[in-house]
């Protein structure tokens, strides 16, 4: 034991730690750098073809194209009844997708027991999120627009596309659900509450965030469908409005909107693409932009909930 | 107690809309068409003048769900009128009679089916039907793959070939005028139902060959050159509206429709609606780069819809090569 031999072999172990460490720092900036470049790829290319349909479609874009119907006149066609269309669409998704995925998945994440039957749910809820949409589109014809008989409605179409969305609406719910501490649970039940207090009053306020992130995923999705909206007939040229929500006189809502012949962006667009004439490409392109602009106005409106919802949450 | 009013309103909103689903359906003056997206732009022109003549009160709308797929539709009974760009088939016929669904056929302009390739190649001034049943037939499958296969004079170049989507009235026509019978094609060629895919496709690659309709060719003169086409021996004629009208461009010059419900041409609307379109066809359908039929057979039409002339000239059949004149001579086989 001579303390010269014990400093040699900690130098040793010193420099070797030292190679460690800088190898484990180098294979770590290599790591970061292929993470960087996957990254880029993915958002520069986006960006490219956004900026393409920028540029092509900005010179289109005016209160004008908002506000026309569609013509074979491409300079003076427009997106009214097709952005009208997809919104009214969008709202009979959210209103039917929200509240039977988040119902959904609070019944398997706080109620349903362990059992066979419980499992199947699950798998057959995880698989409905691969189902591809034109598959939707089939069912819907058959069931919505045949057996209930809503007809080649705005109402099927919004039901169609809450199917297809409810997936991912169900999934995300679960997510932030097991996200809660468990602790919380068992703080209200301690303090005497039911479960559904438990669950009305806890847990899905707490789960907005996440709730709300779901529901942008399936939402940008469903607004962007082509396949099974055209499978349930959805029209490609229509020149008027469904009937307003709100009338002038008493009841002051109705629902013959729901029951409207109607088409949507994407269909525009695609109907667009596929003429022979060139300056309906552009027309297109400039549909997009709006298409994307309604996807970011919608993310932005959920991005803004879940921060005010955040902001409450004392815990 | 709340509880119980809550689901009571869910209830009676869920009765409304029961209520009006059943009222929604029979809603008066809405024109439904749907069909082939070749008629699509006829329709589609003619459905927004006529809108705007009526200031609206008349609604009609256009779809395109195919020729097949409109007439499926149609048959049920839930179009009015269905655009397309073949004559009926027998078993449409039958699908809309077991539904008692008759109808009034109108044939409303004439097409004419281009076959083009890229303005390079140098090897094809024309081609006749028989090279191009060469090509196409359903022998044709995985041997013919090579230029100087179909002719020797040609070079030893790979042929890539470019068609409509085999659910379309298009491919039905190329293929019963090319090979002689209707869906008989060989399944190893790019198909798509968006003929400016086939365009790209074309313009892009020297040893491309493809078709579709005039419209398509008429927009991209400067991307691809058309073929002249020669048909039992005879000189090759490009396809121009010029030689449609003349009855030269055969057979790939084809009729297209609109078939109307007979039950709903009786409705005051969709009356005036074909008054409008007979009336108004000449100048519109020349607009959208189709070629009318001569003025007789708008007249034709409009006869066939006050008197209710209802069935078929075609008798189920695609007639290949018919020229406008033979078309007007044609007689009420159904």
């Amino acid at each position: 034991m001579n303390p010269g031999s014990m400093s040699s072999r900690t130098e040793v172990d010193q420099a070797h730690i030292r190679a460690l460490v800088t190898s484990g720092k180098r294979k770590q900036l290599l790591f970061a750098i292929a993470g960087l470049t996957c990254t880029m790829i993915a958002l520069l290319t986006l960006l490219a073809a956004f900026l393409q349909l920028l540029i092509d479609g900005l010179p289109r874009l005016s209160w004008d194209f908002l506000t026309n119907f569609p013509s074979r006149h491409a300079t003076q066609a427009g997106i009214l009844s097709a952005w009208v269309g997809s919104a009214m669409v969008m709202v009979v998704t959210m209103l039917a997708a929200v509240p039977v995925g988040v119902g959904a998945a609070v019944y398997l994440e706080e109620y349903a027991p362990r059992n066979w039957l419980t499992d199947l749910i699950e798998i057959n809820v995880t698989n409905l999120a691969g189902v591809p949409s034109i598959v939707y589109g089939l069912l819907a014809l058959g069931l919505f627009v045949y057996q209930f008989g809503f007809g080649e409605s705005v109402l099927s179409a919004g039901l169609t596309l809450a199917l297809l969305i409810l997936p991912i609406i169900i999934v995300s719910t679960r997510e932030a659900l097991r996200t809660i501490p468990g602790n919380i649970r068992e703080g209200a039940y301690a303090m005497g509450a039911t479960r559904w207090q438990m669950v009305s009053n806890h847990l899905l306020p707490y789960s907005t965030g996440g709730i709300l992130t779901g529901v942008i995923l399936g939402m940008a999705e469903a607004i962007g469908q082509t396949a099974p909206i055209i499978c349930i007939g959805a029209l490609t040229f229509i020149a008027f409005l469904p009937d307003s929500p709100f009338g002038g006189s008493p009841p002051f809502i109705n629902f013959s909107w729901l029951f409207s012949e109607f088409t949507v962006l994407p269909i525009q667009m695609y109907n667009w693409v596929s003429r022979p004439d060139k300056a309906f490409q552009l027309n297109a392109a400039a549909a997009g932009v709006i298409l994307l602009a309604m996807t970011l106005l919608m993310n932005g409106l959920a991005i803004y909930i879940r921060y005010t919802v955040r902001k409450k949450i004392k815990w | 107690m709340l509880r119980i009013c809550g689901t009571g309103r869910v209830a009676s909103a869920l009765a409304t809309i029961g209520l009006l689903a059943a009222t929604g359906a029979a809603t008066a003056q809405t024109i439904r068409i749907d069909g082939s997206s070749t008629v699509f732009p006829i329709t589609e022109a003619v459905a927004e003048e006529f809108q705007k003549s009526t200031k609206g009160k008349v609604k009609v709308t256009v779809g395109i769900s195919g020729t097949g797929g409109g007439f499926k539709k149609f048959c049920r009974g839930e179009t009015d009128a269905s655009n397309a760009s073949r004559p009926i088939s027998k078993s449409e016929i039958e699908d809309c009679r077991k539904n008692g669904v008759s109808f009034i056929e109108m044939p409303v302009a004439f097409d004419a089916l281009s076959v083009v390739v890229h303005p390079k190649n140098t090897w094809l001034k024309q081609i006749s039907i028989d090279e191009l049943k060469r090509m196409w037939e359903p022998a044709a499958q995985g041997k013919i793959t090579r230029w100087n296969q179909v002719n020797p004079a040609w070079p030893d170049r790979a042929i890539k070939l470019f068609g409509a989507g085999t659910d379309s009235g298009t491919f039905d026509y190329f293929t019963e005028a090319v090979t002689g019978k209707s869906k008989s094609s060989r399944g190893d060629f790019t198909a798509s139902e968006d003929d400016n895919v086939l365009v790209q496709g074309i313009s892009r690659d020297v040893d491309a060959i493809g078709f579709f309709g005039f419209a398509y060719y008429a927009e991209n003169r400067d991307k691809l050159r058309s073929l002249p086409i020669s048909w039992k021996g005879g000189a090759g004629v490009q396809p121009s509206m010029d030689t449609v009208l003349n009855g030269t461009y055969q057979p790939l010059s084809r009729p297209i429709f609109i078939y109307v419900k007979a039950d709903s041409a009786k409705r005051p609307e969709v009356r005036s609606f074909l008054e409008f379109f007979n009336k108004n066809a000449d100048k519109l359908i020349r607009e959208v780069k189709y070629v009318p039929l001569p003025a007789v057979a708008y007249t034709d039409n409009a006869a066939a819809v006050a008197k209710m002339r209802t069935g078929t000239k075609f008798g189920g059949e695609n007639l290949v090569g018919v020229t406008i004149e033979q078309l007007m001579k044609l007689e009420a086989k159904n």
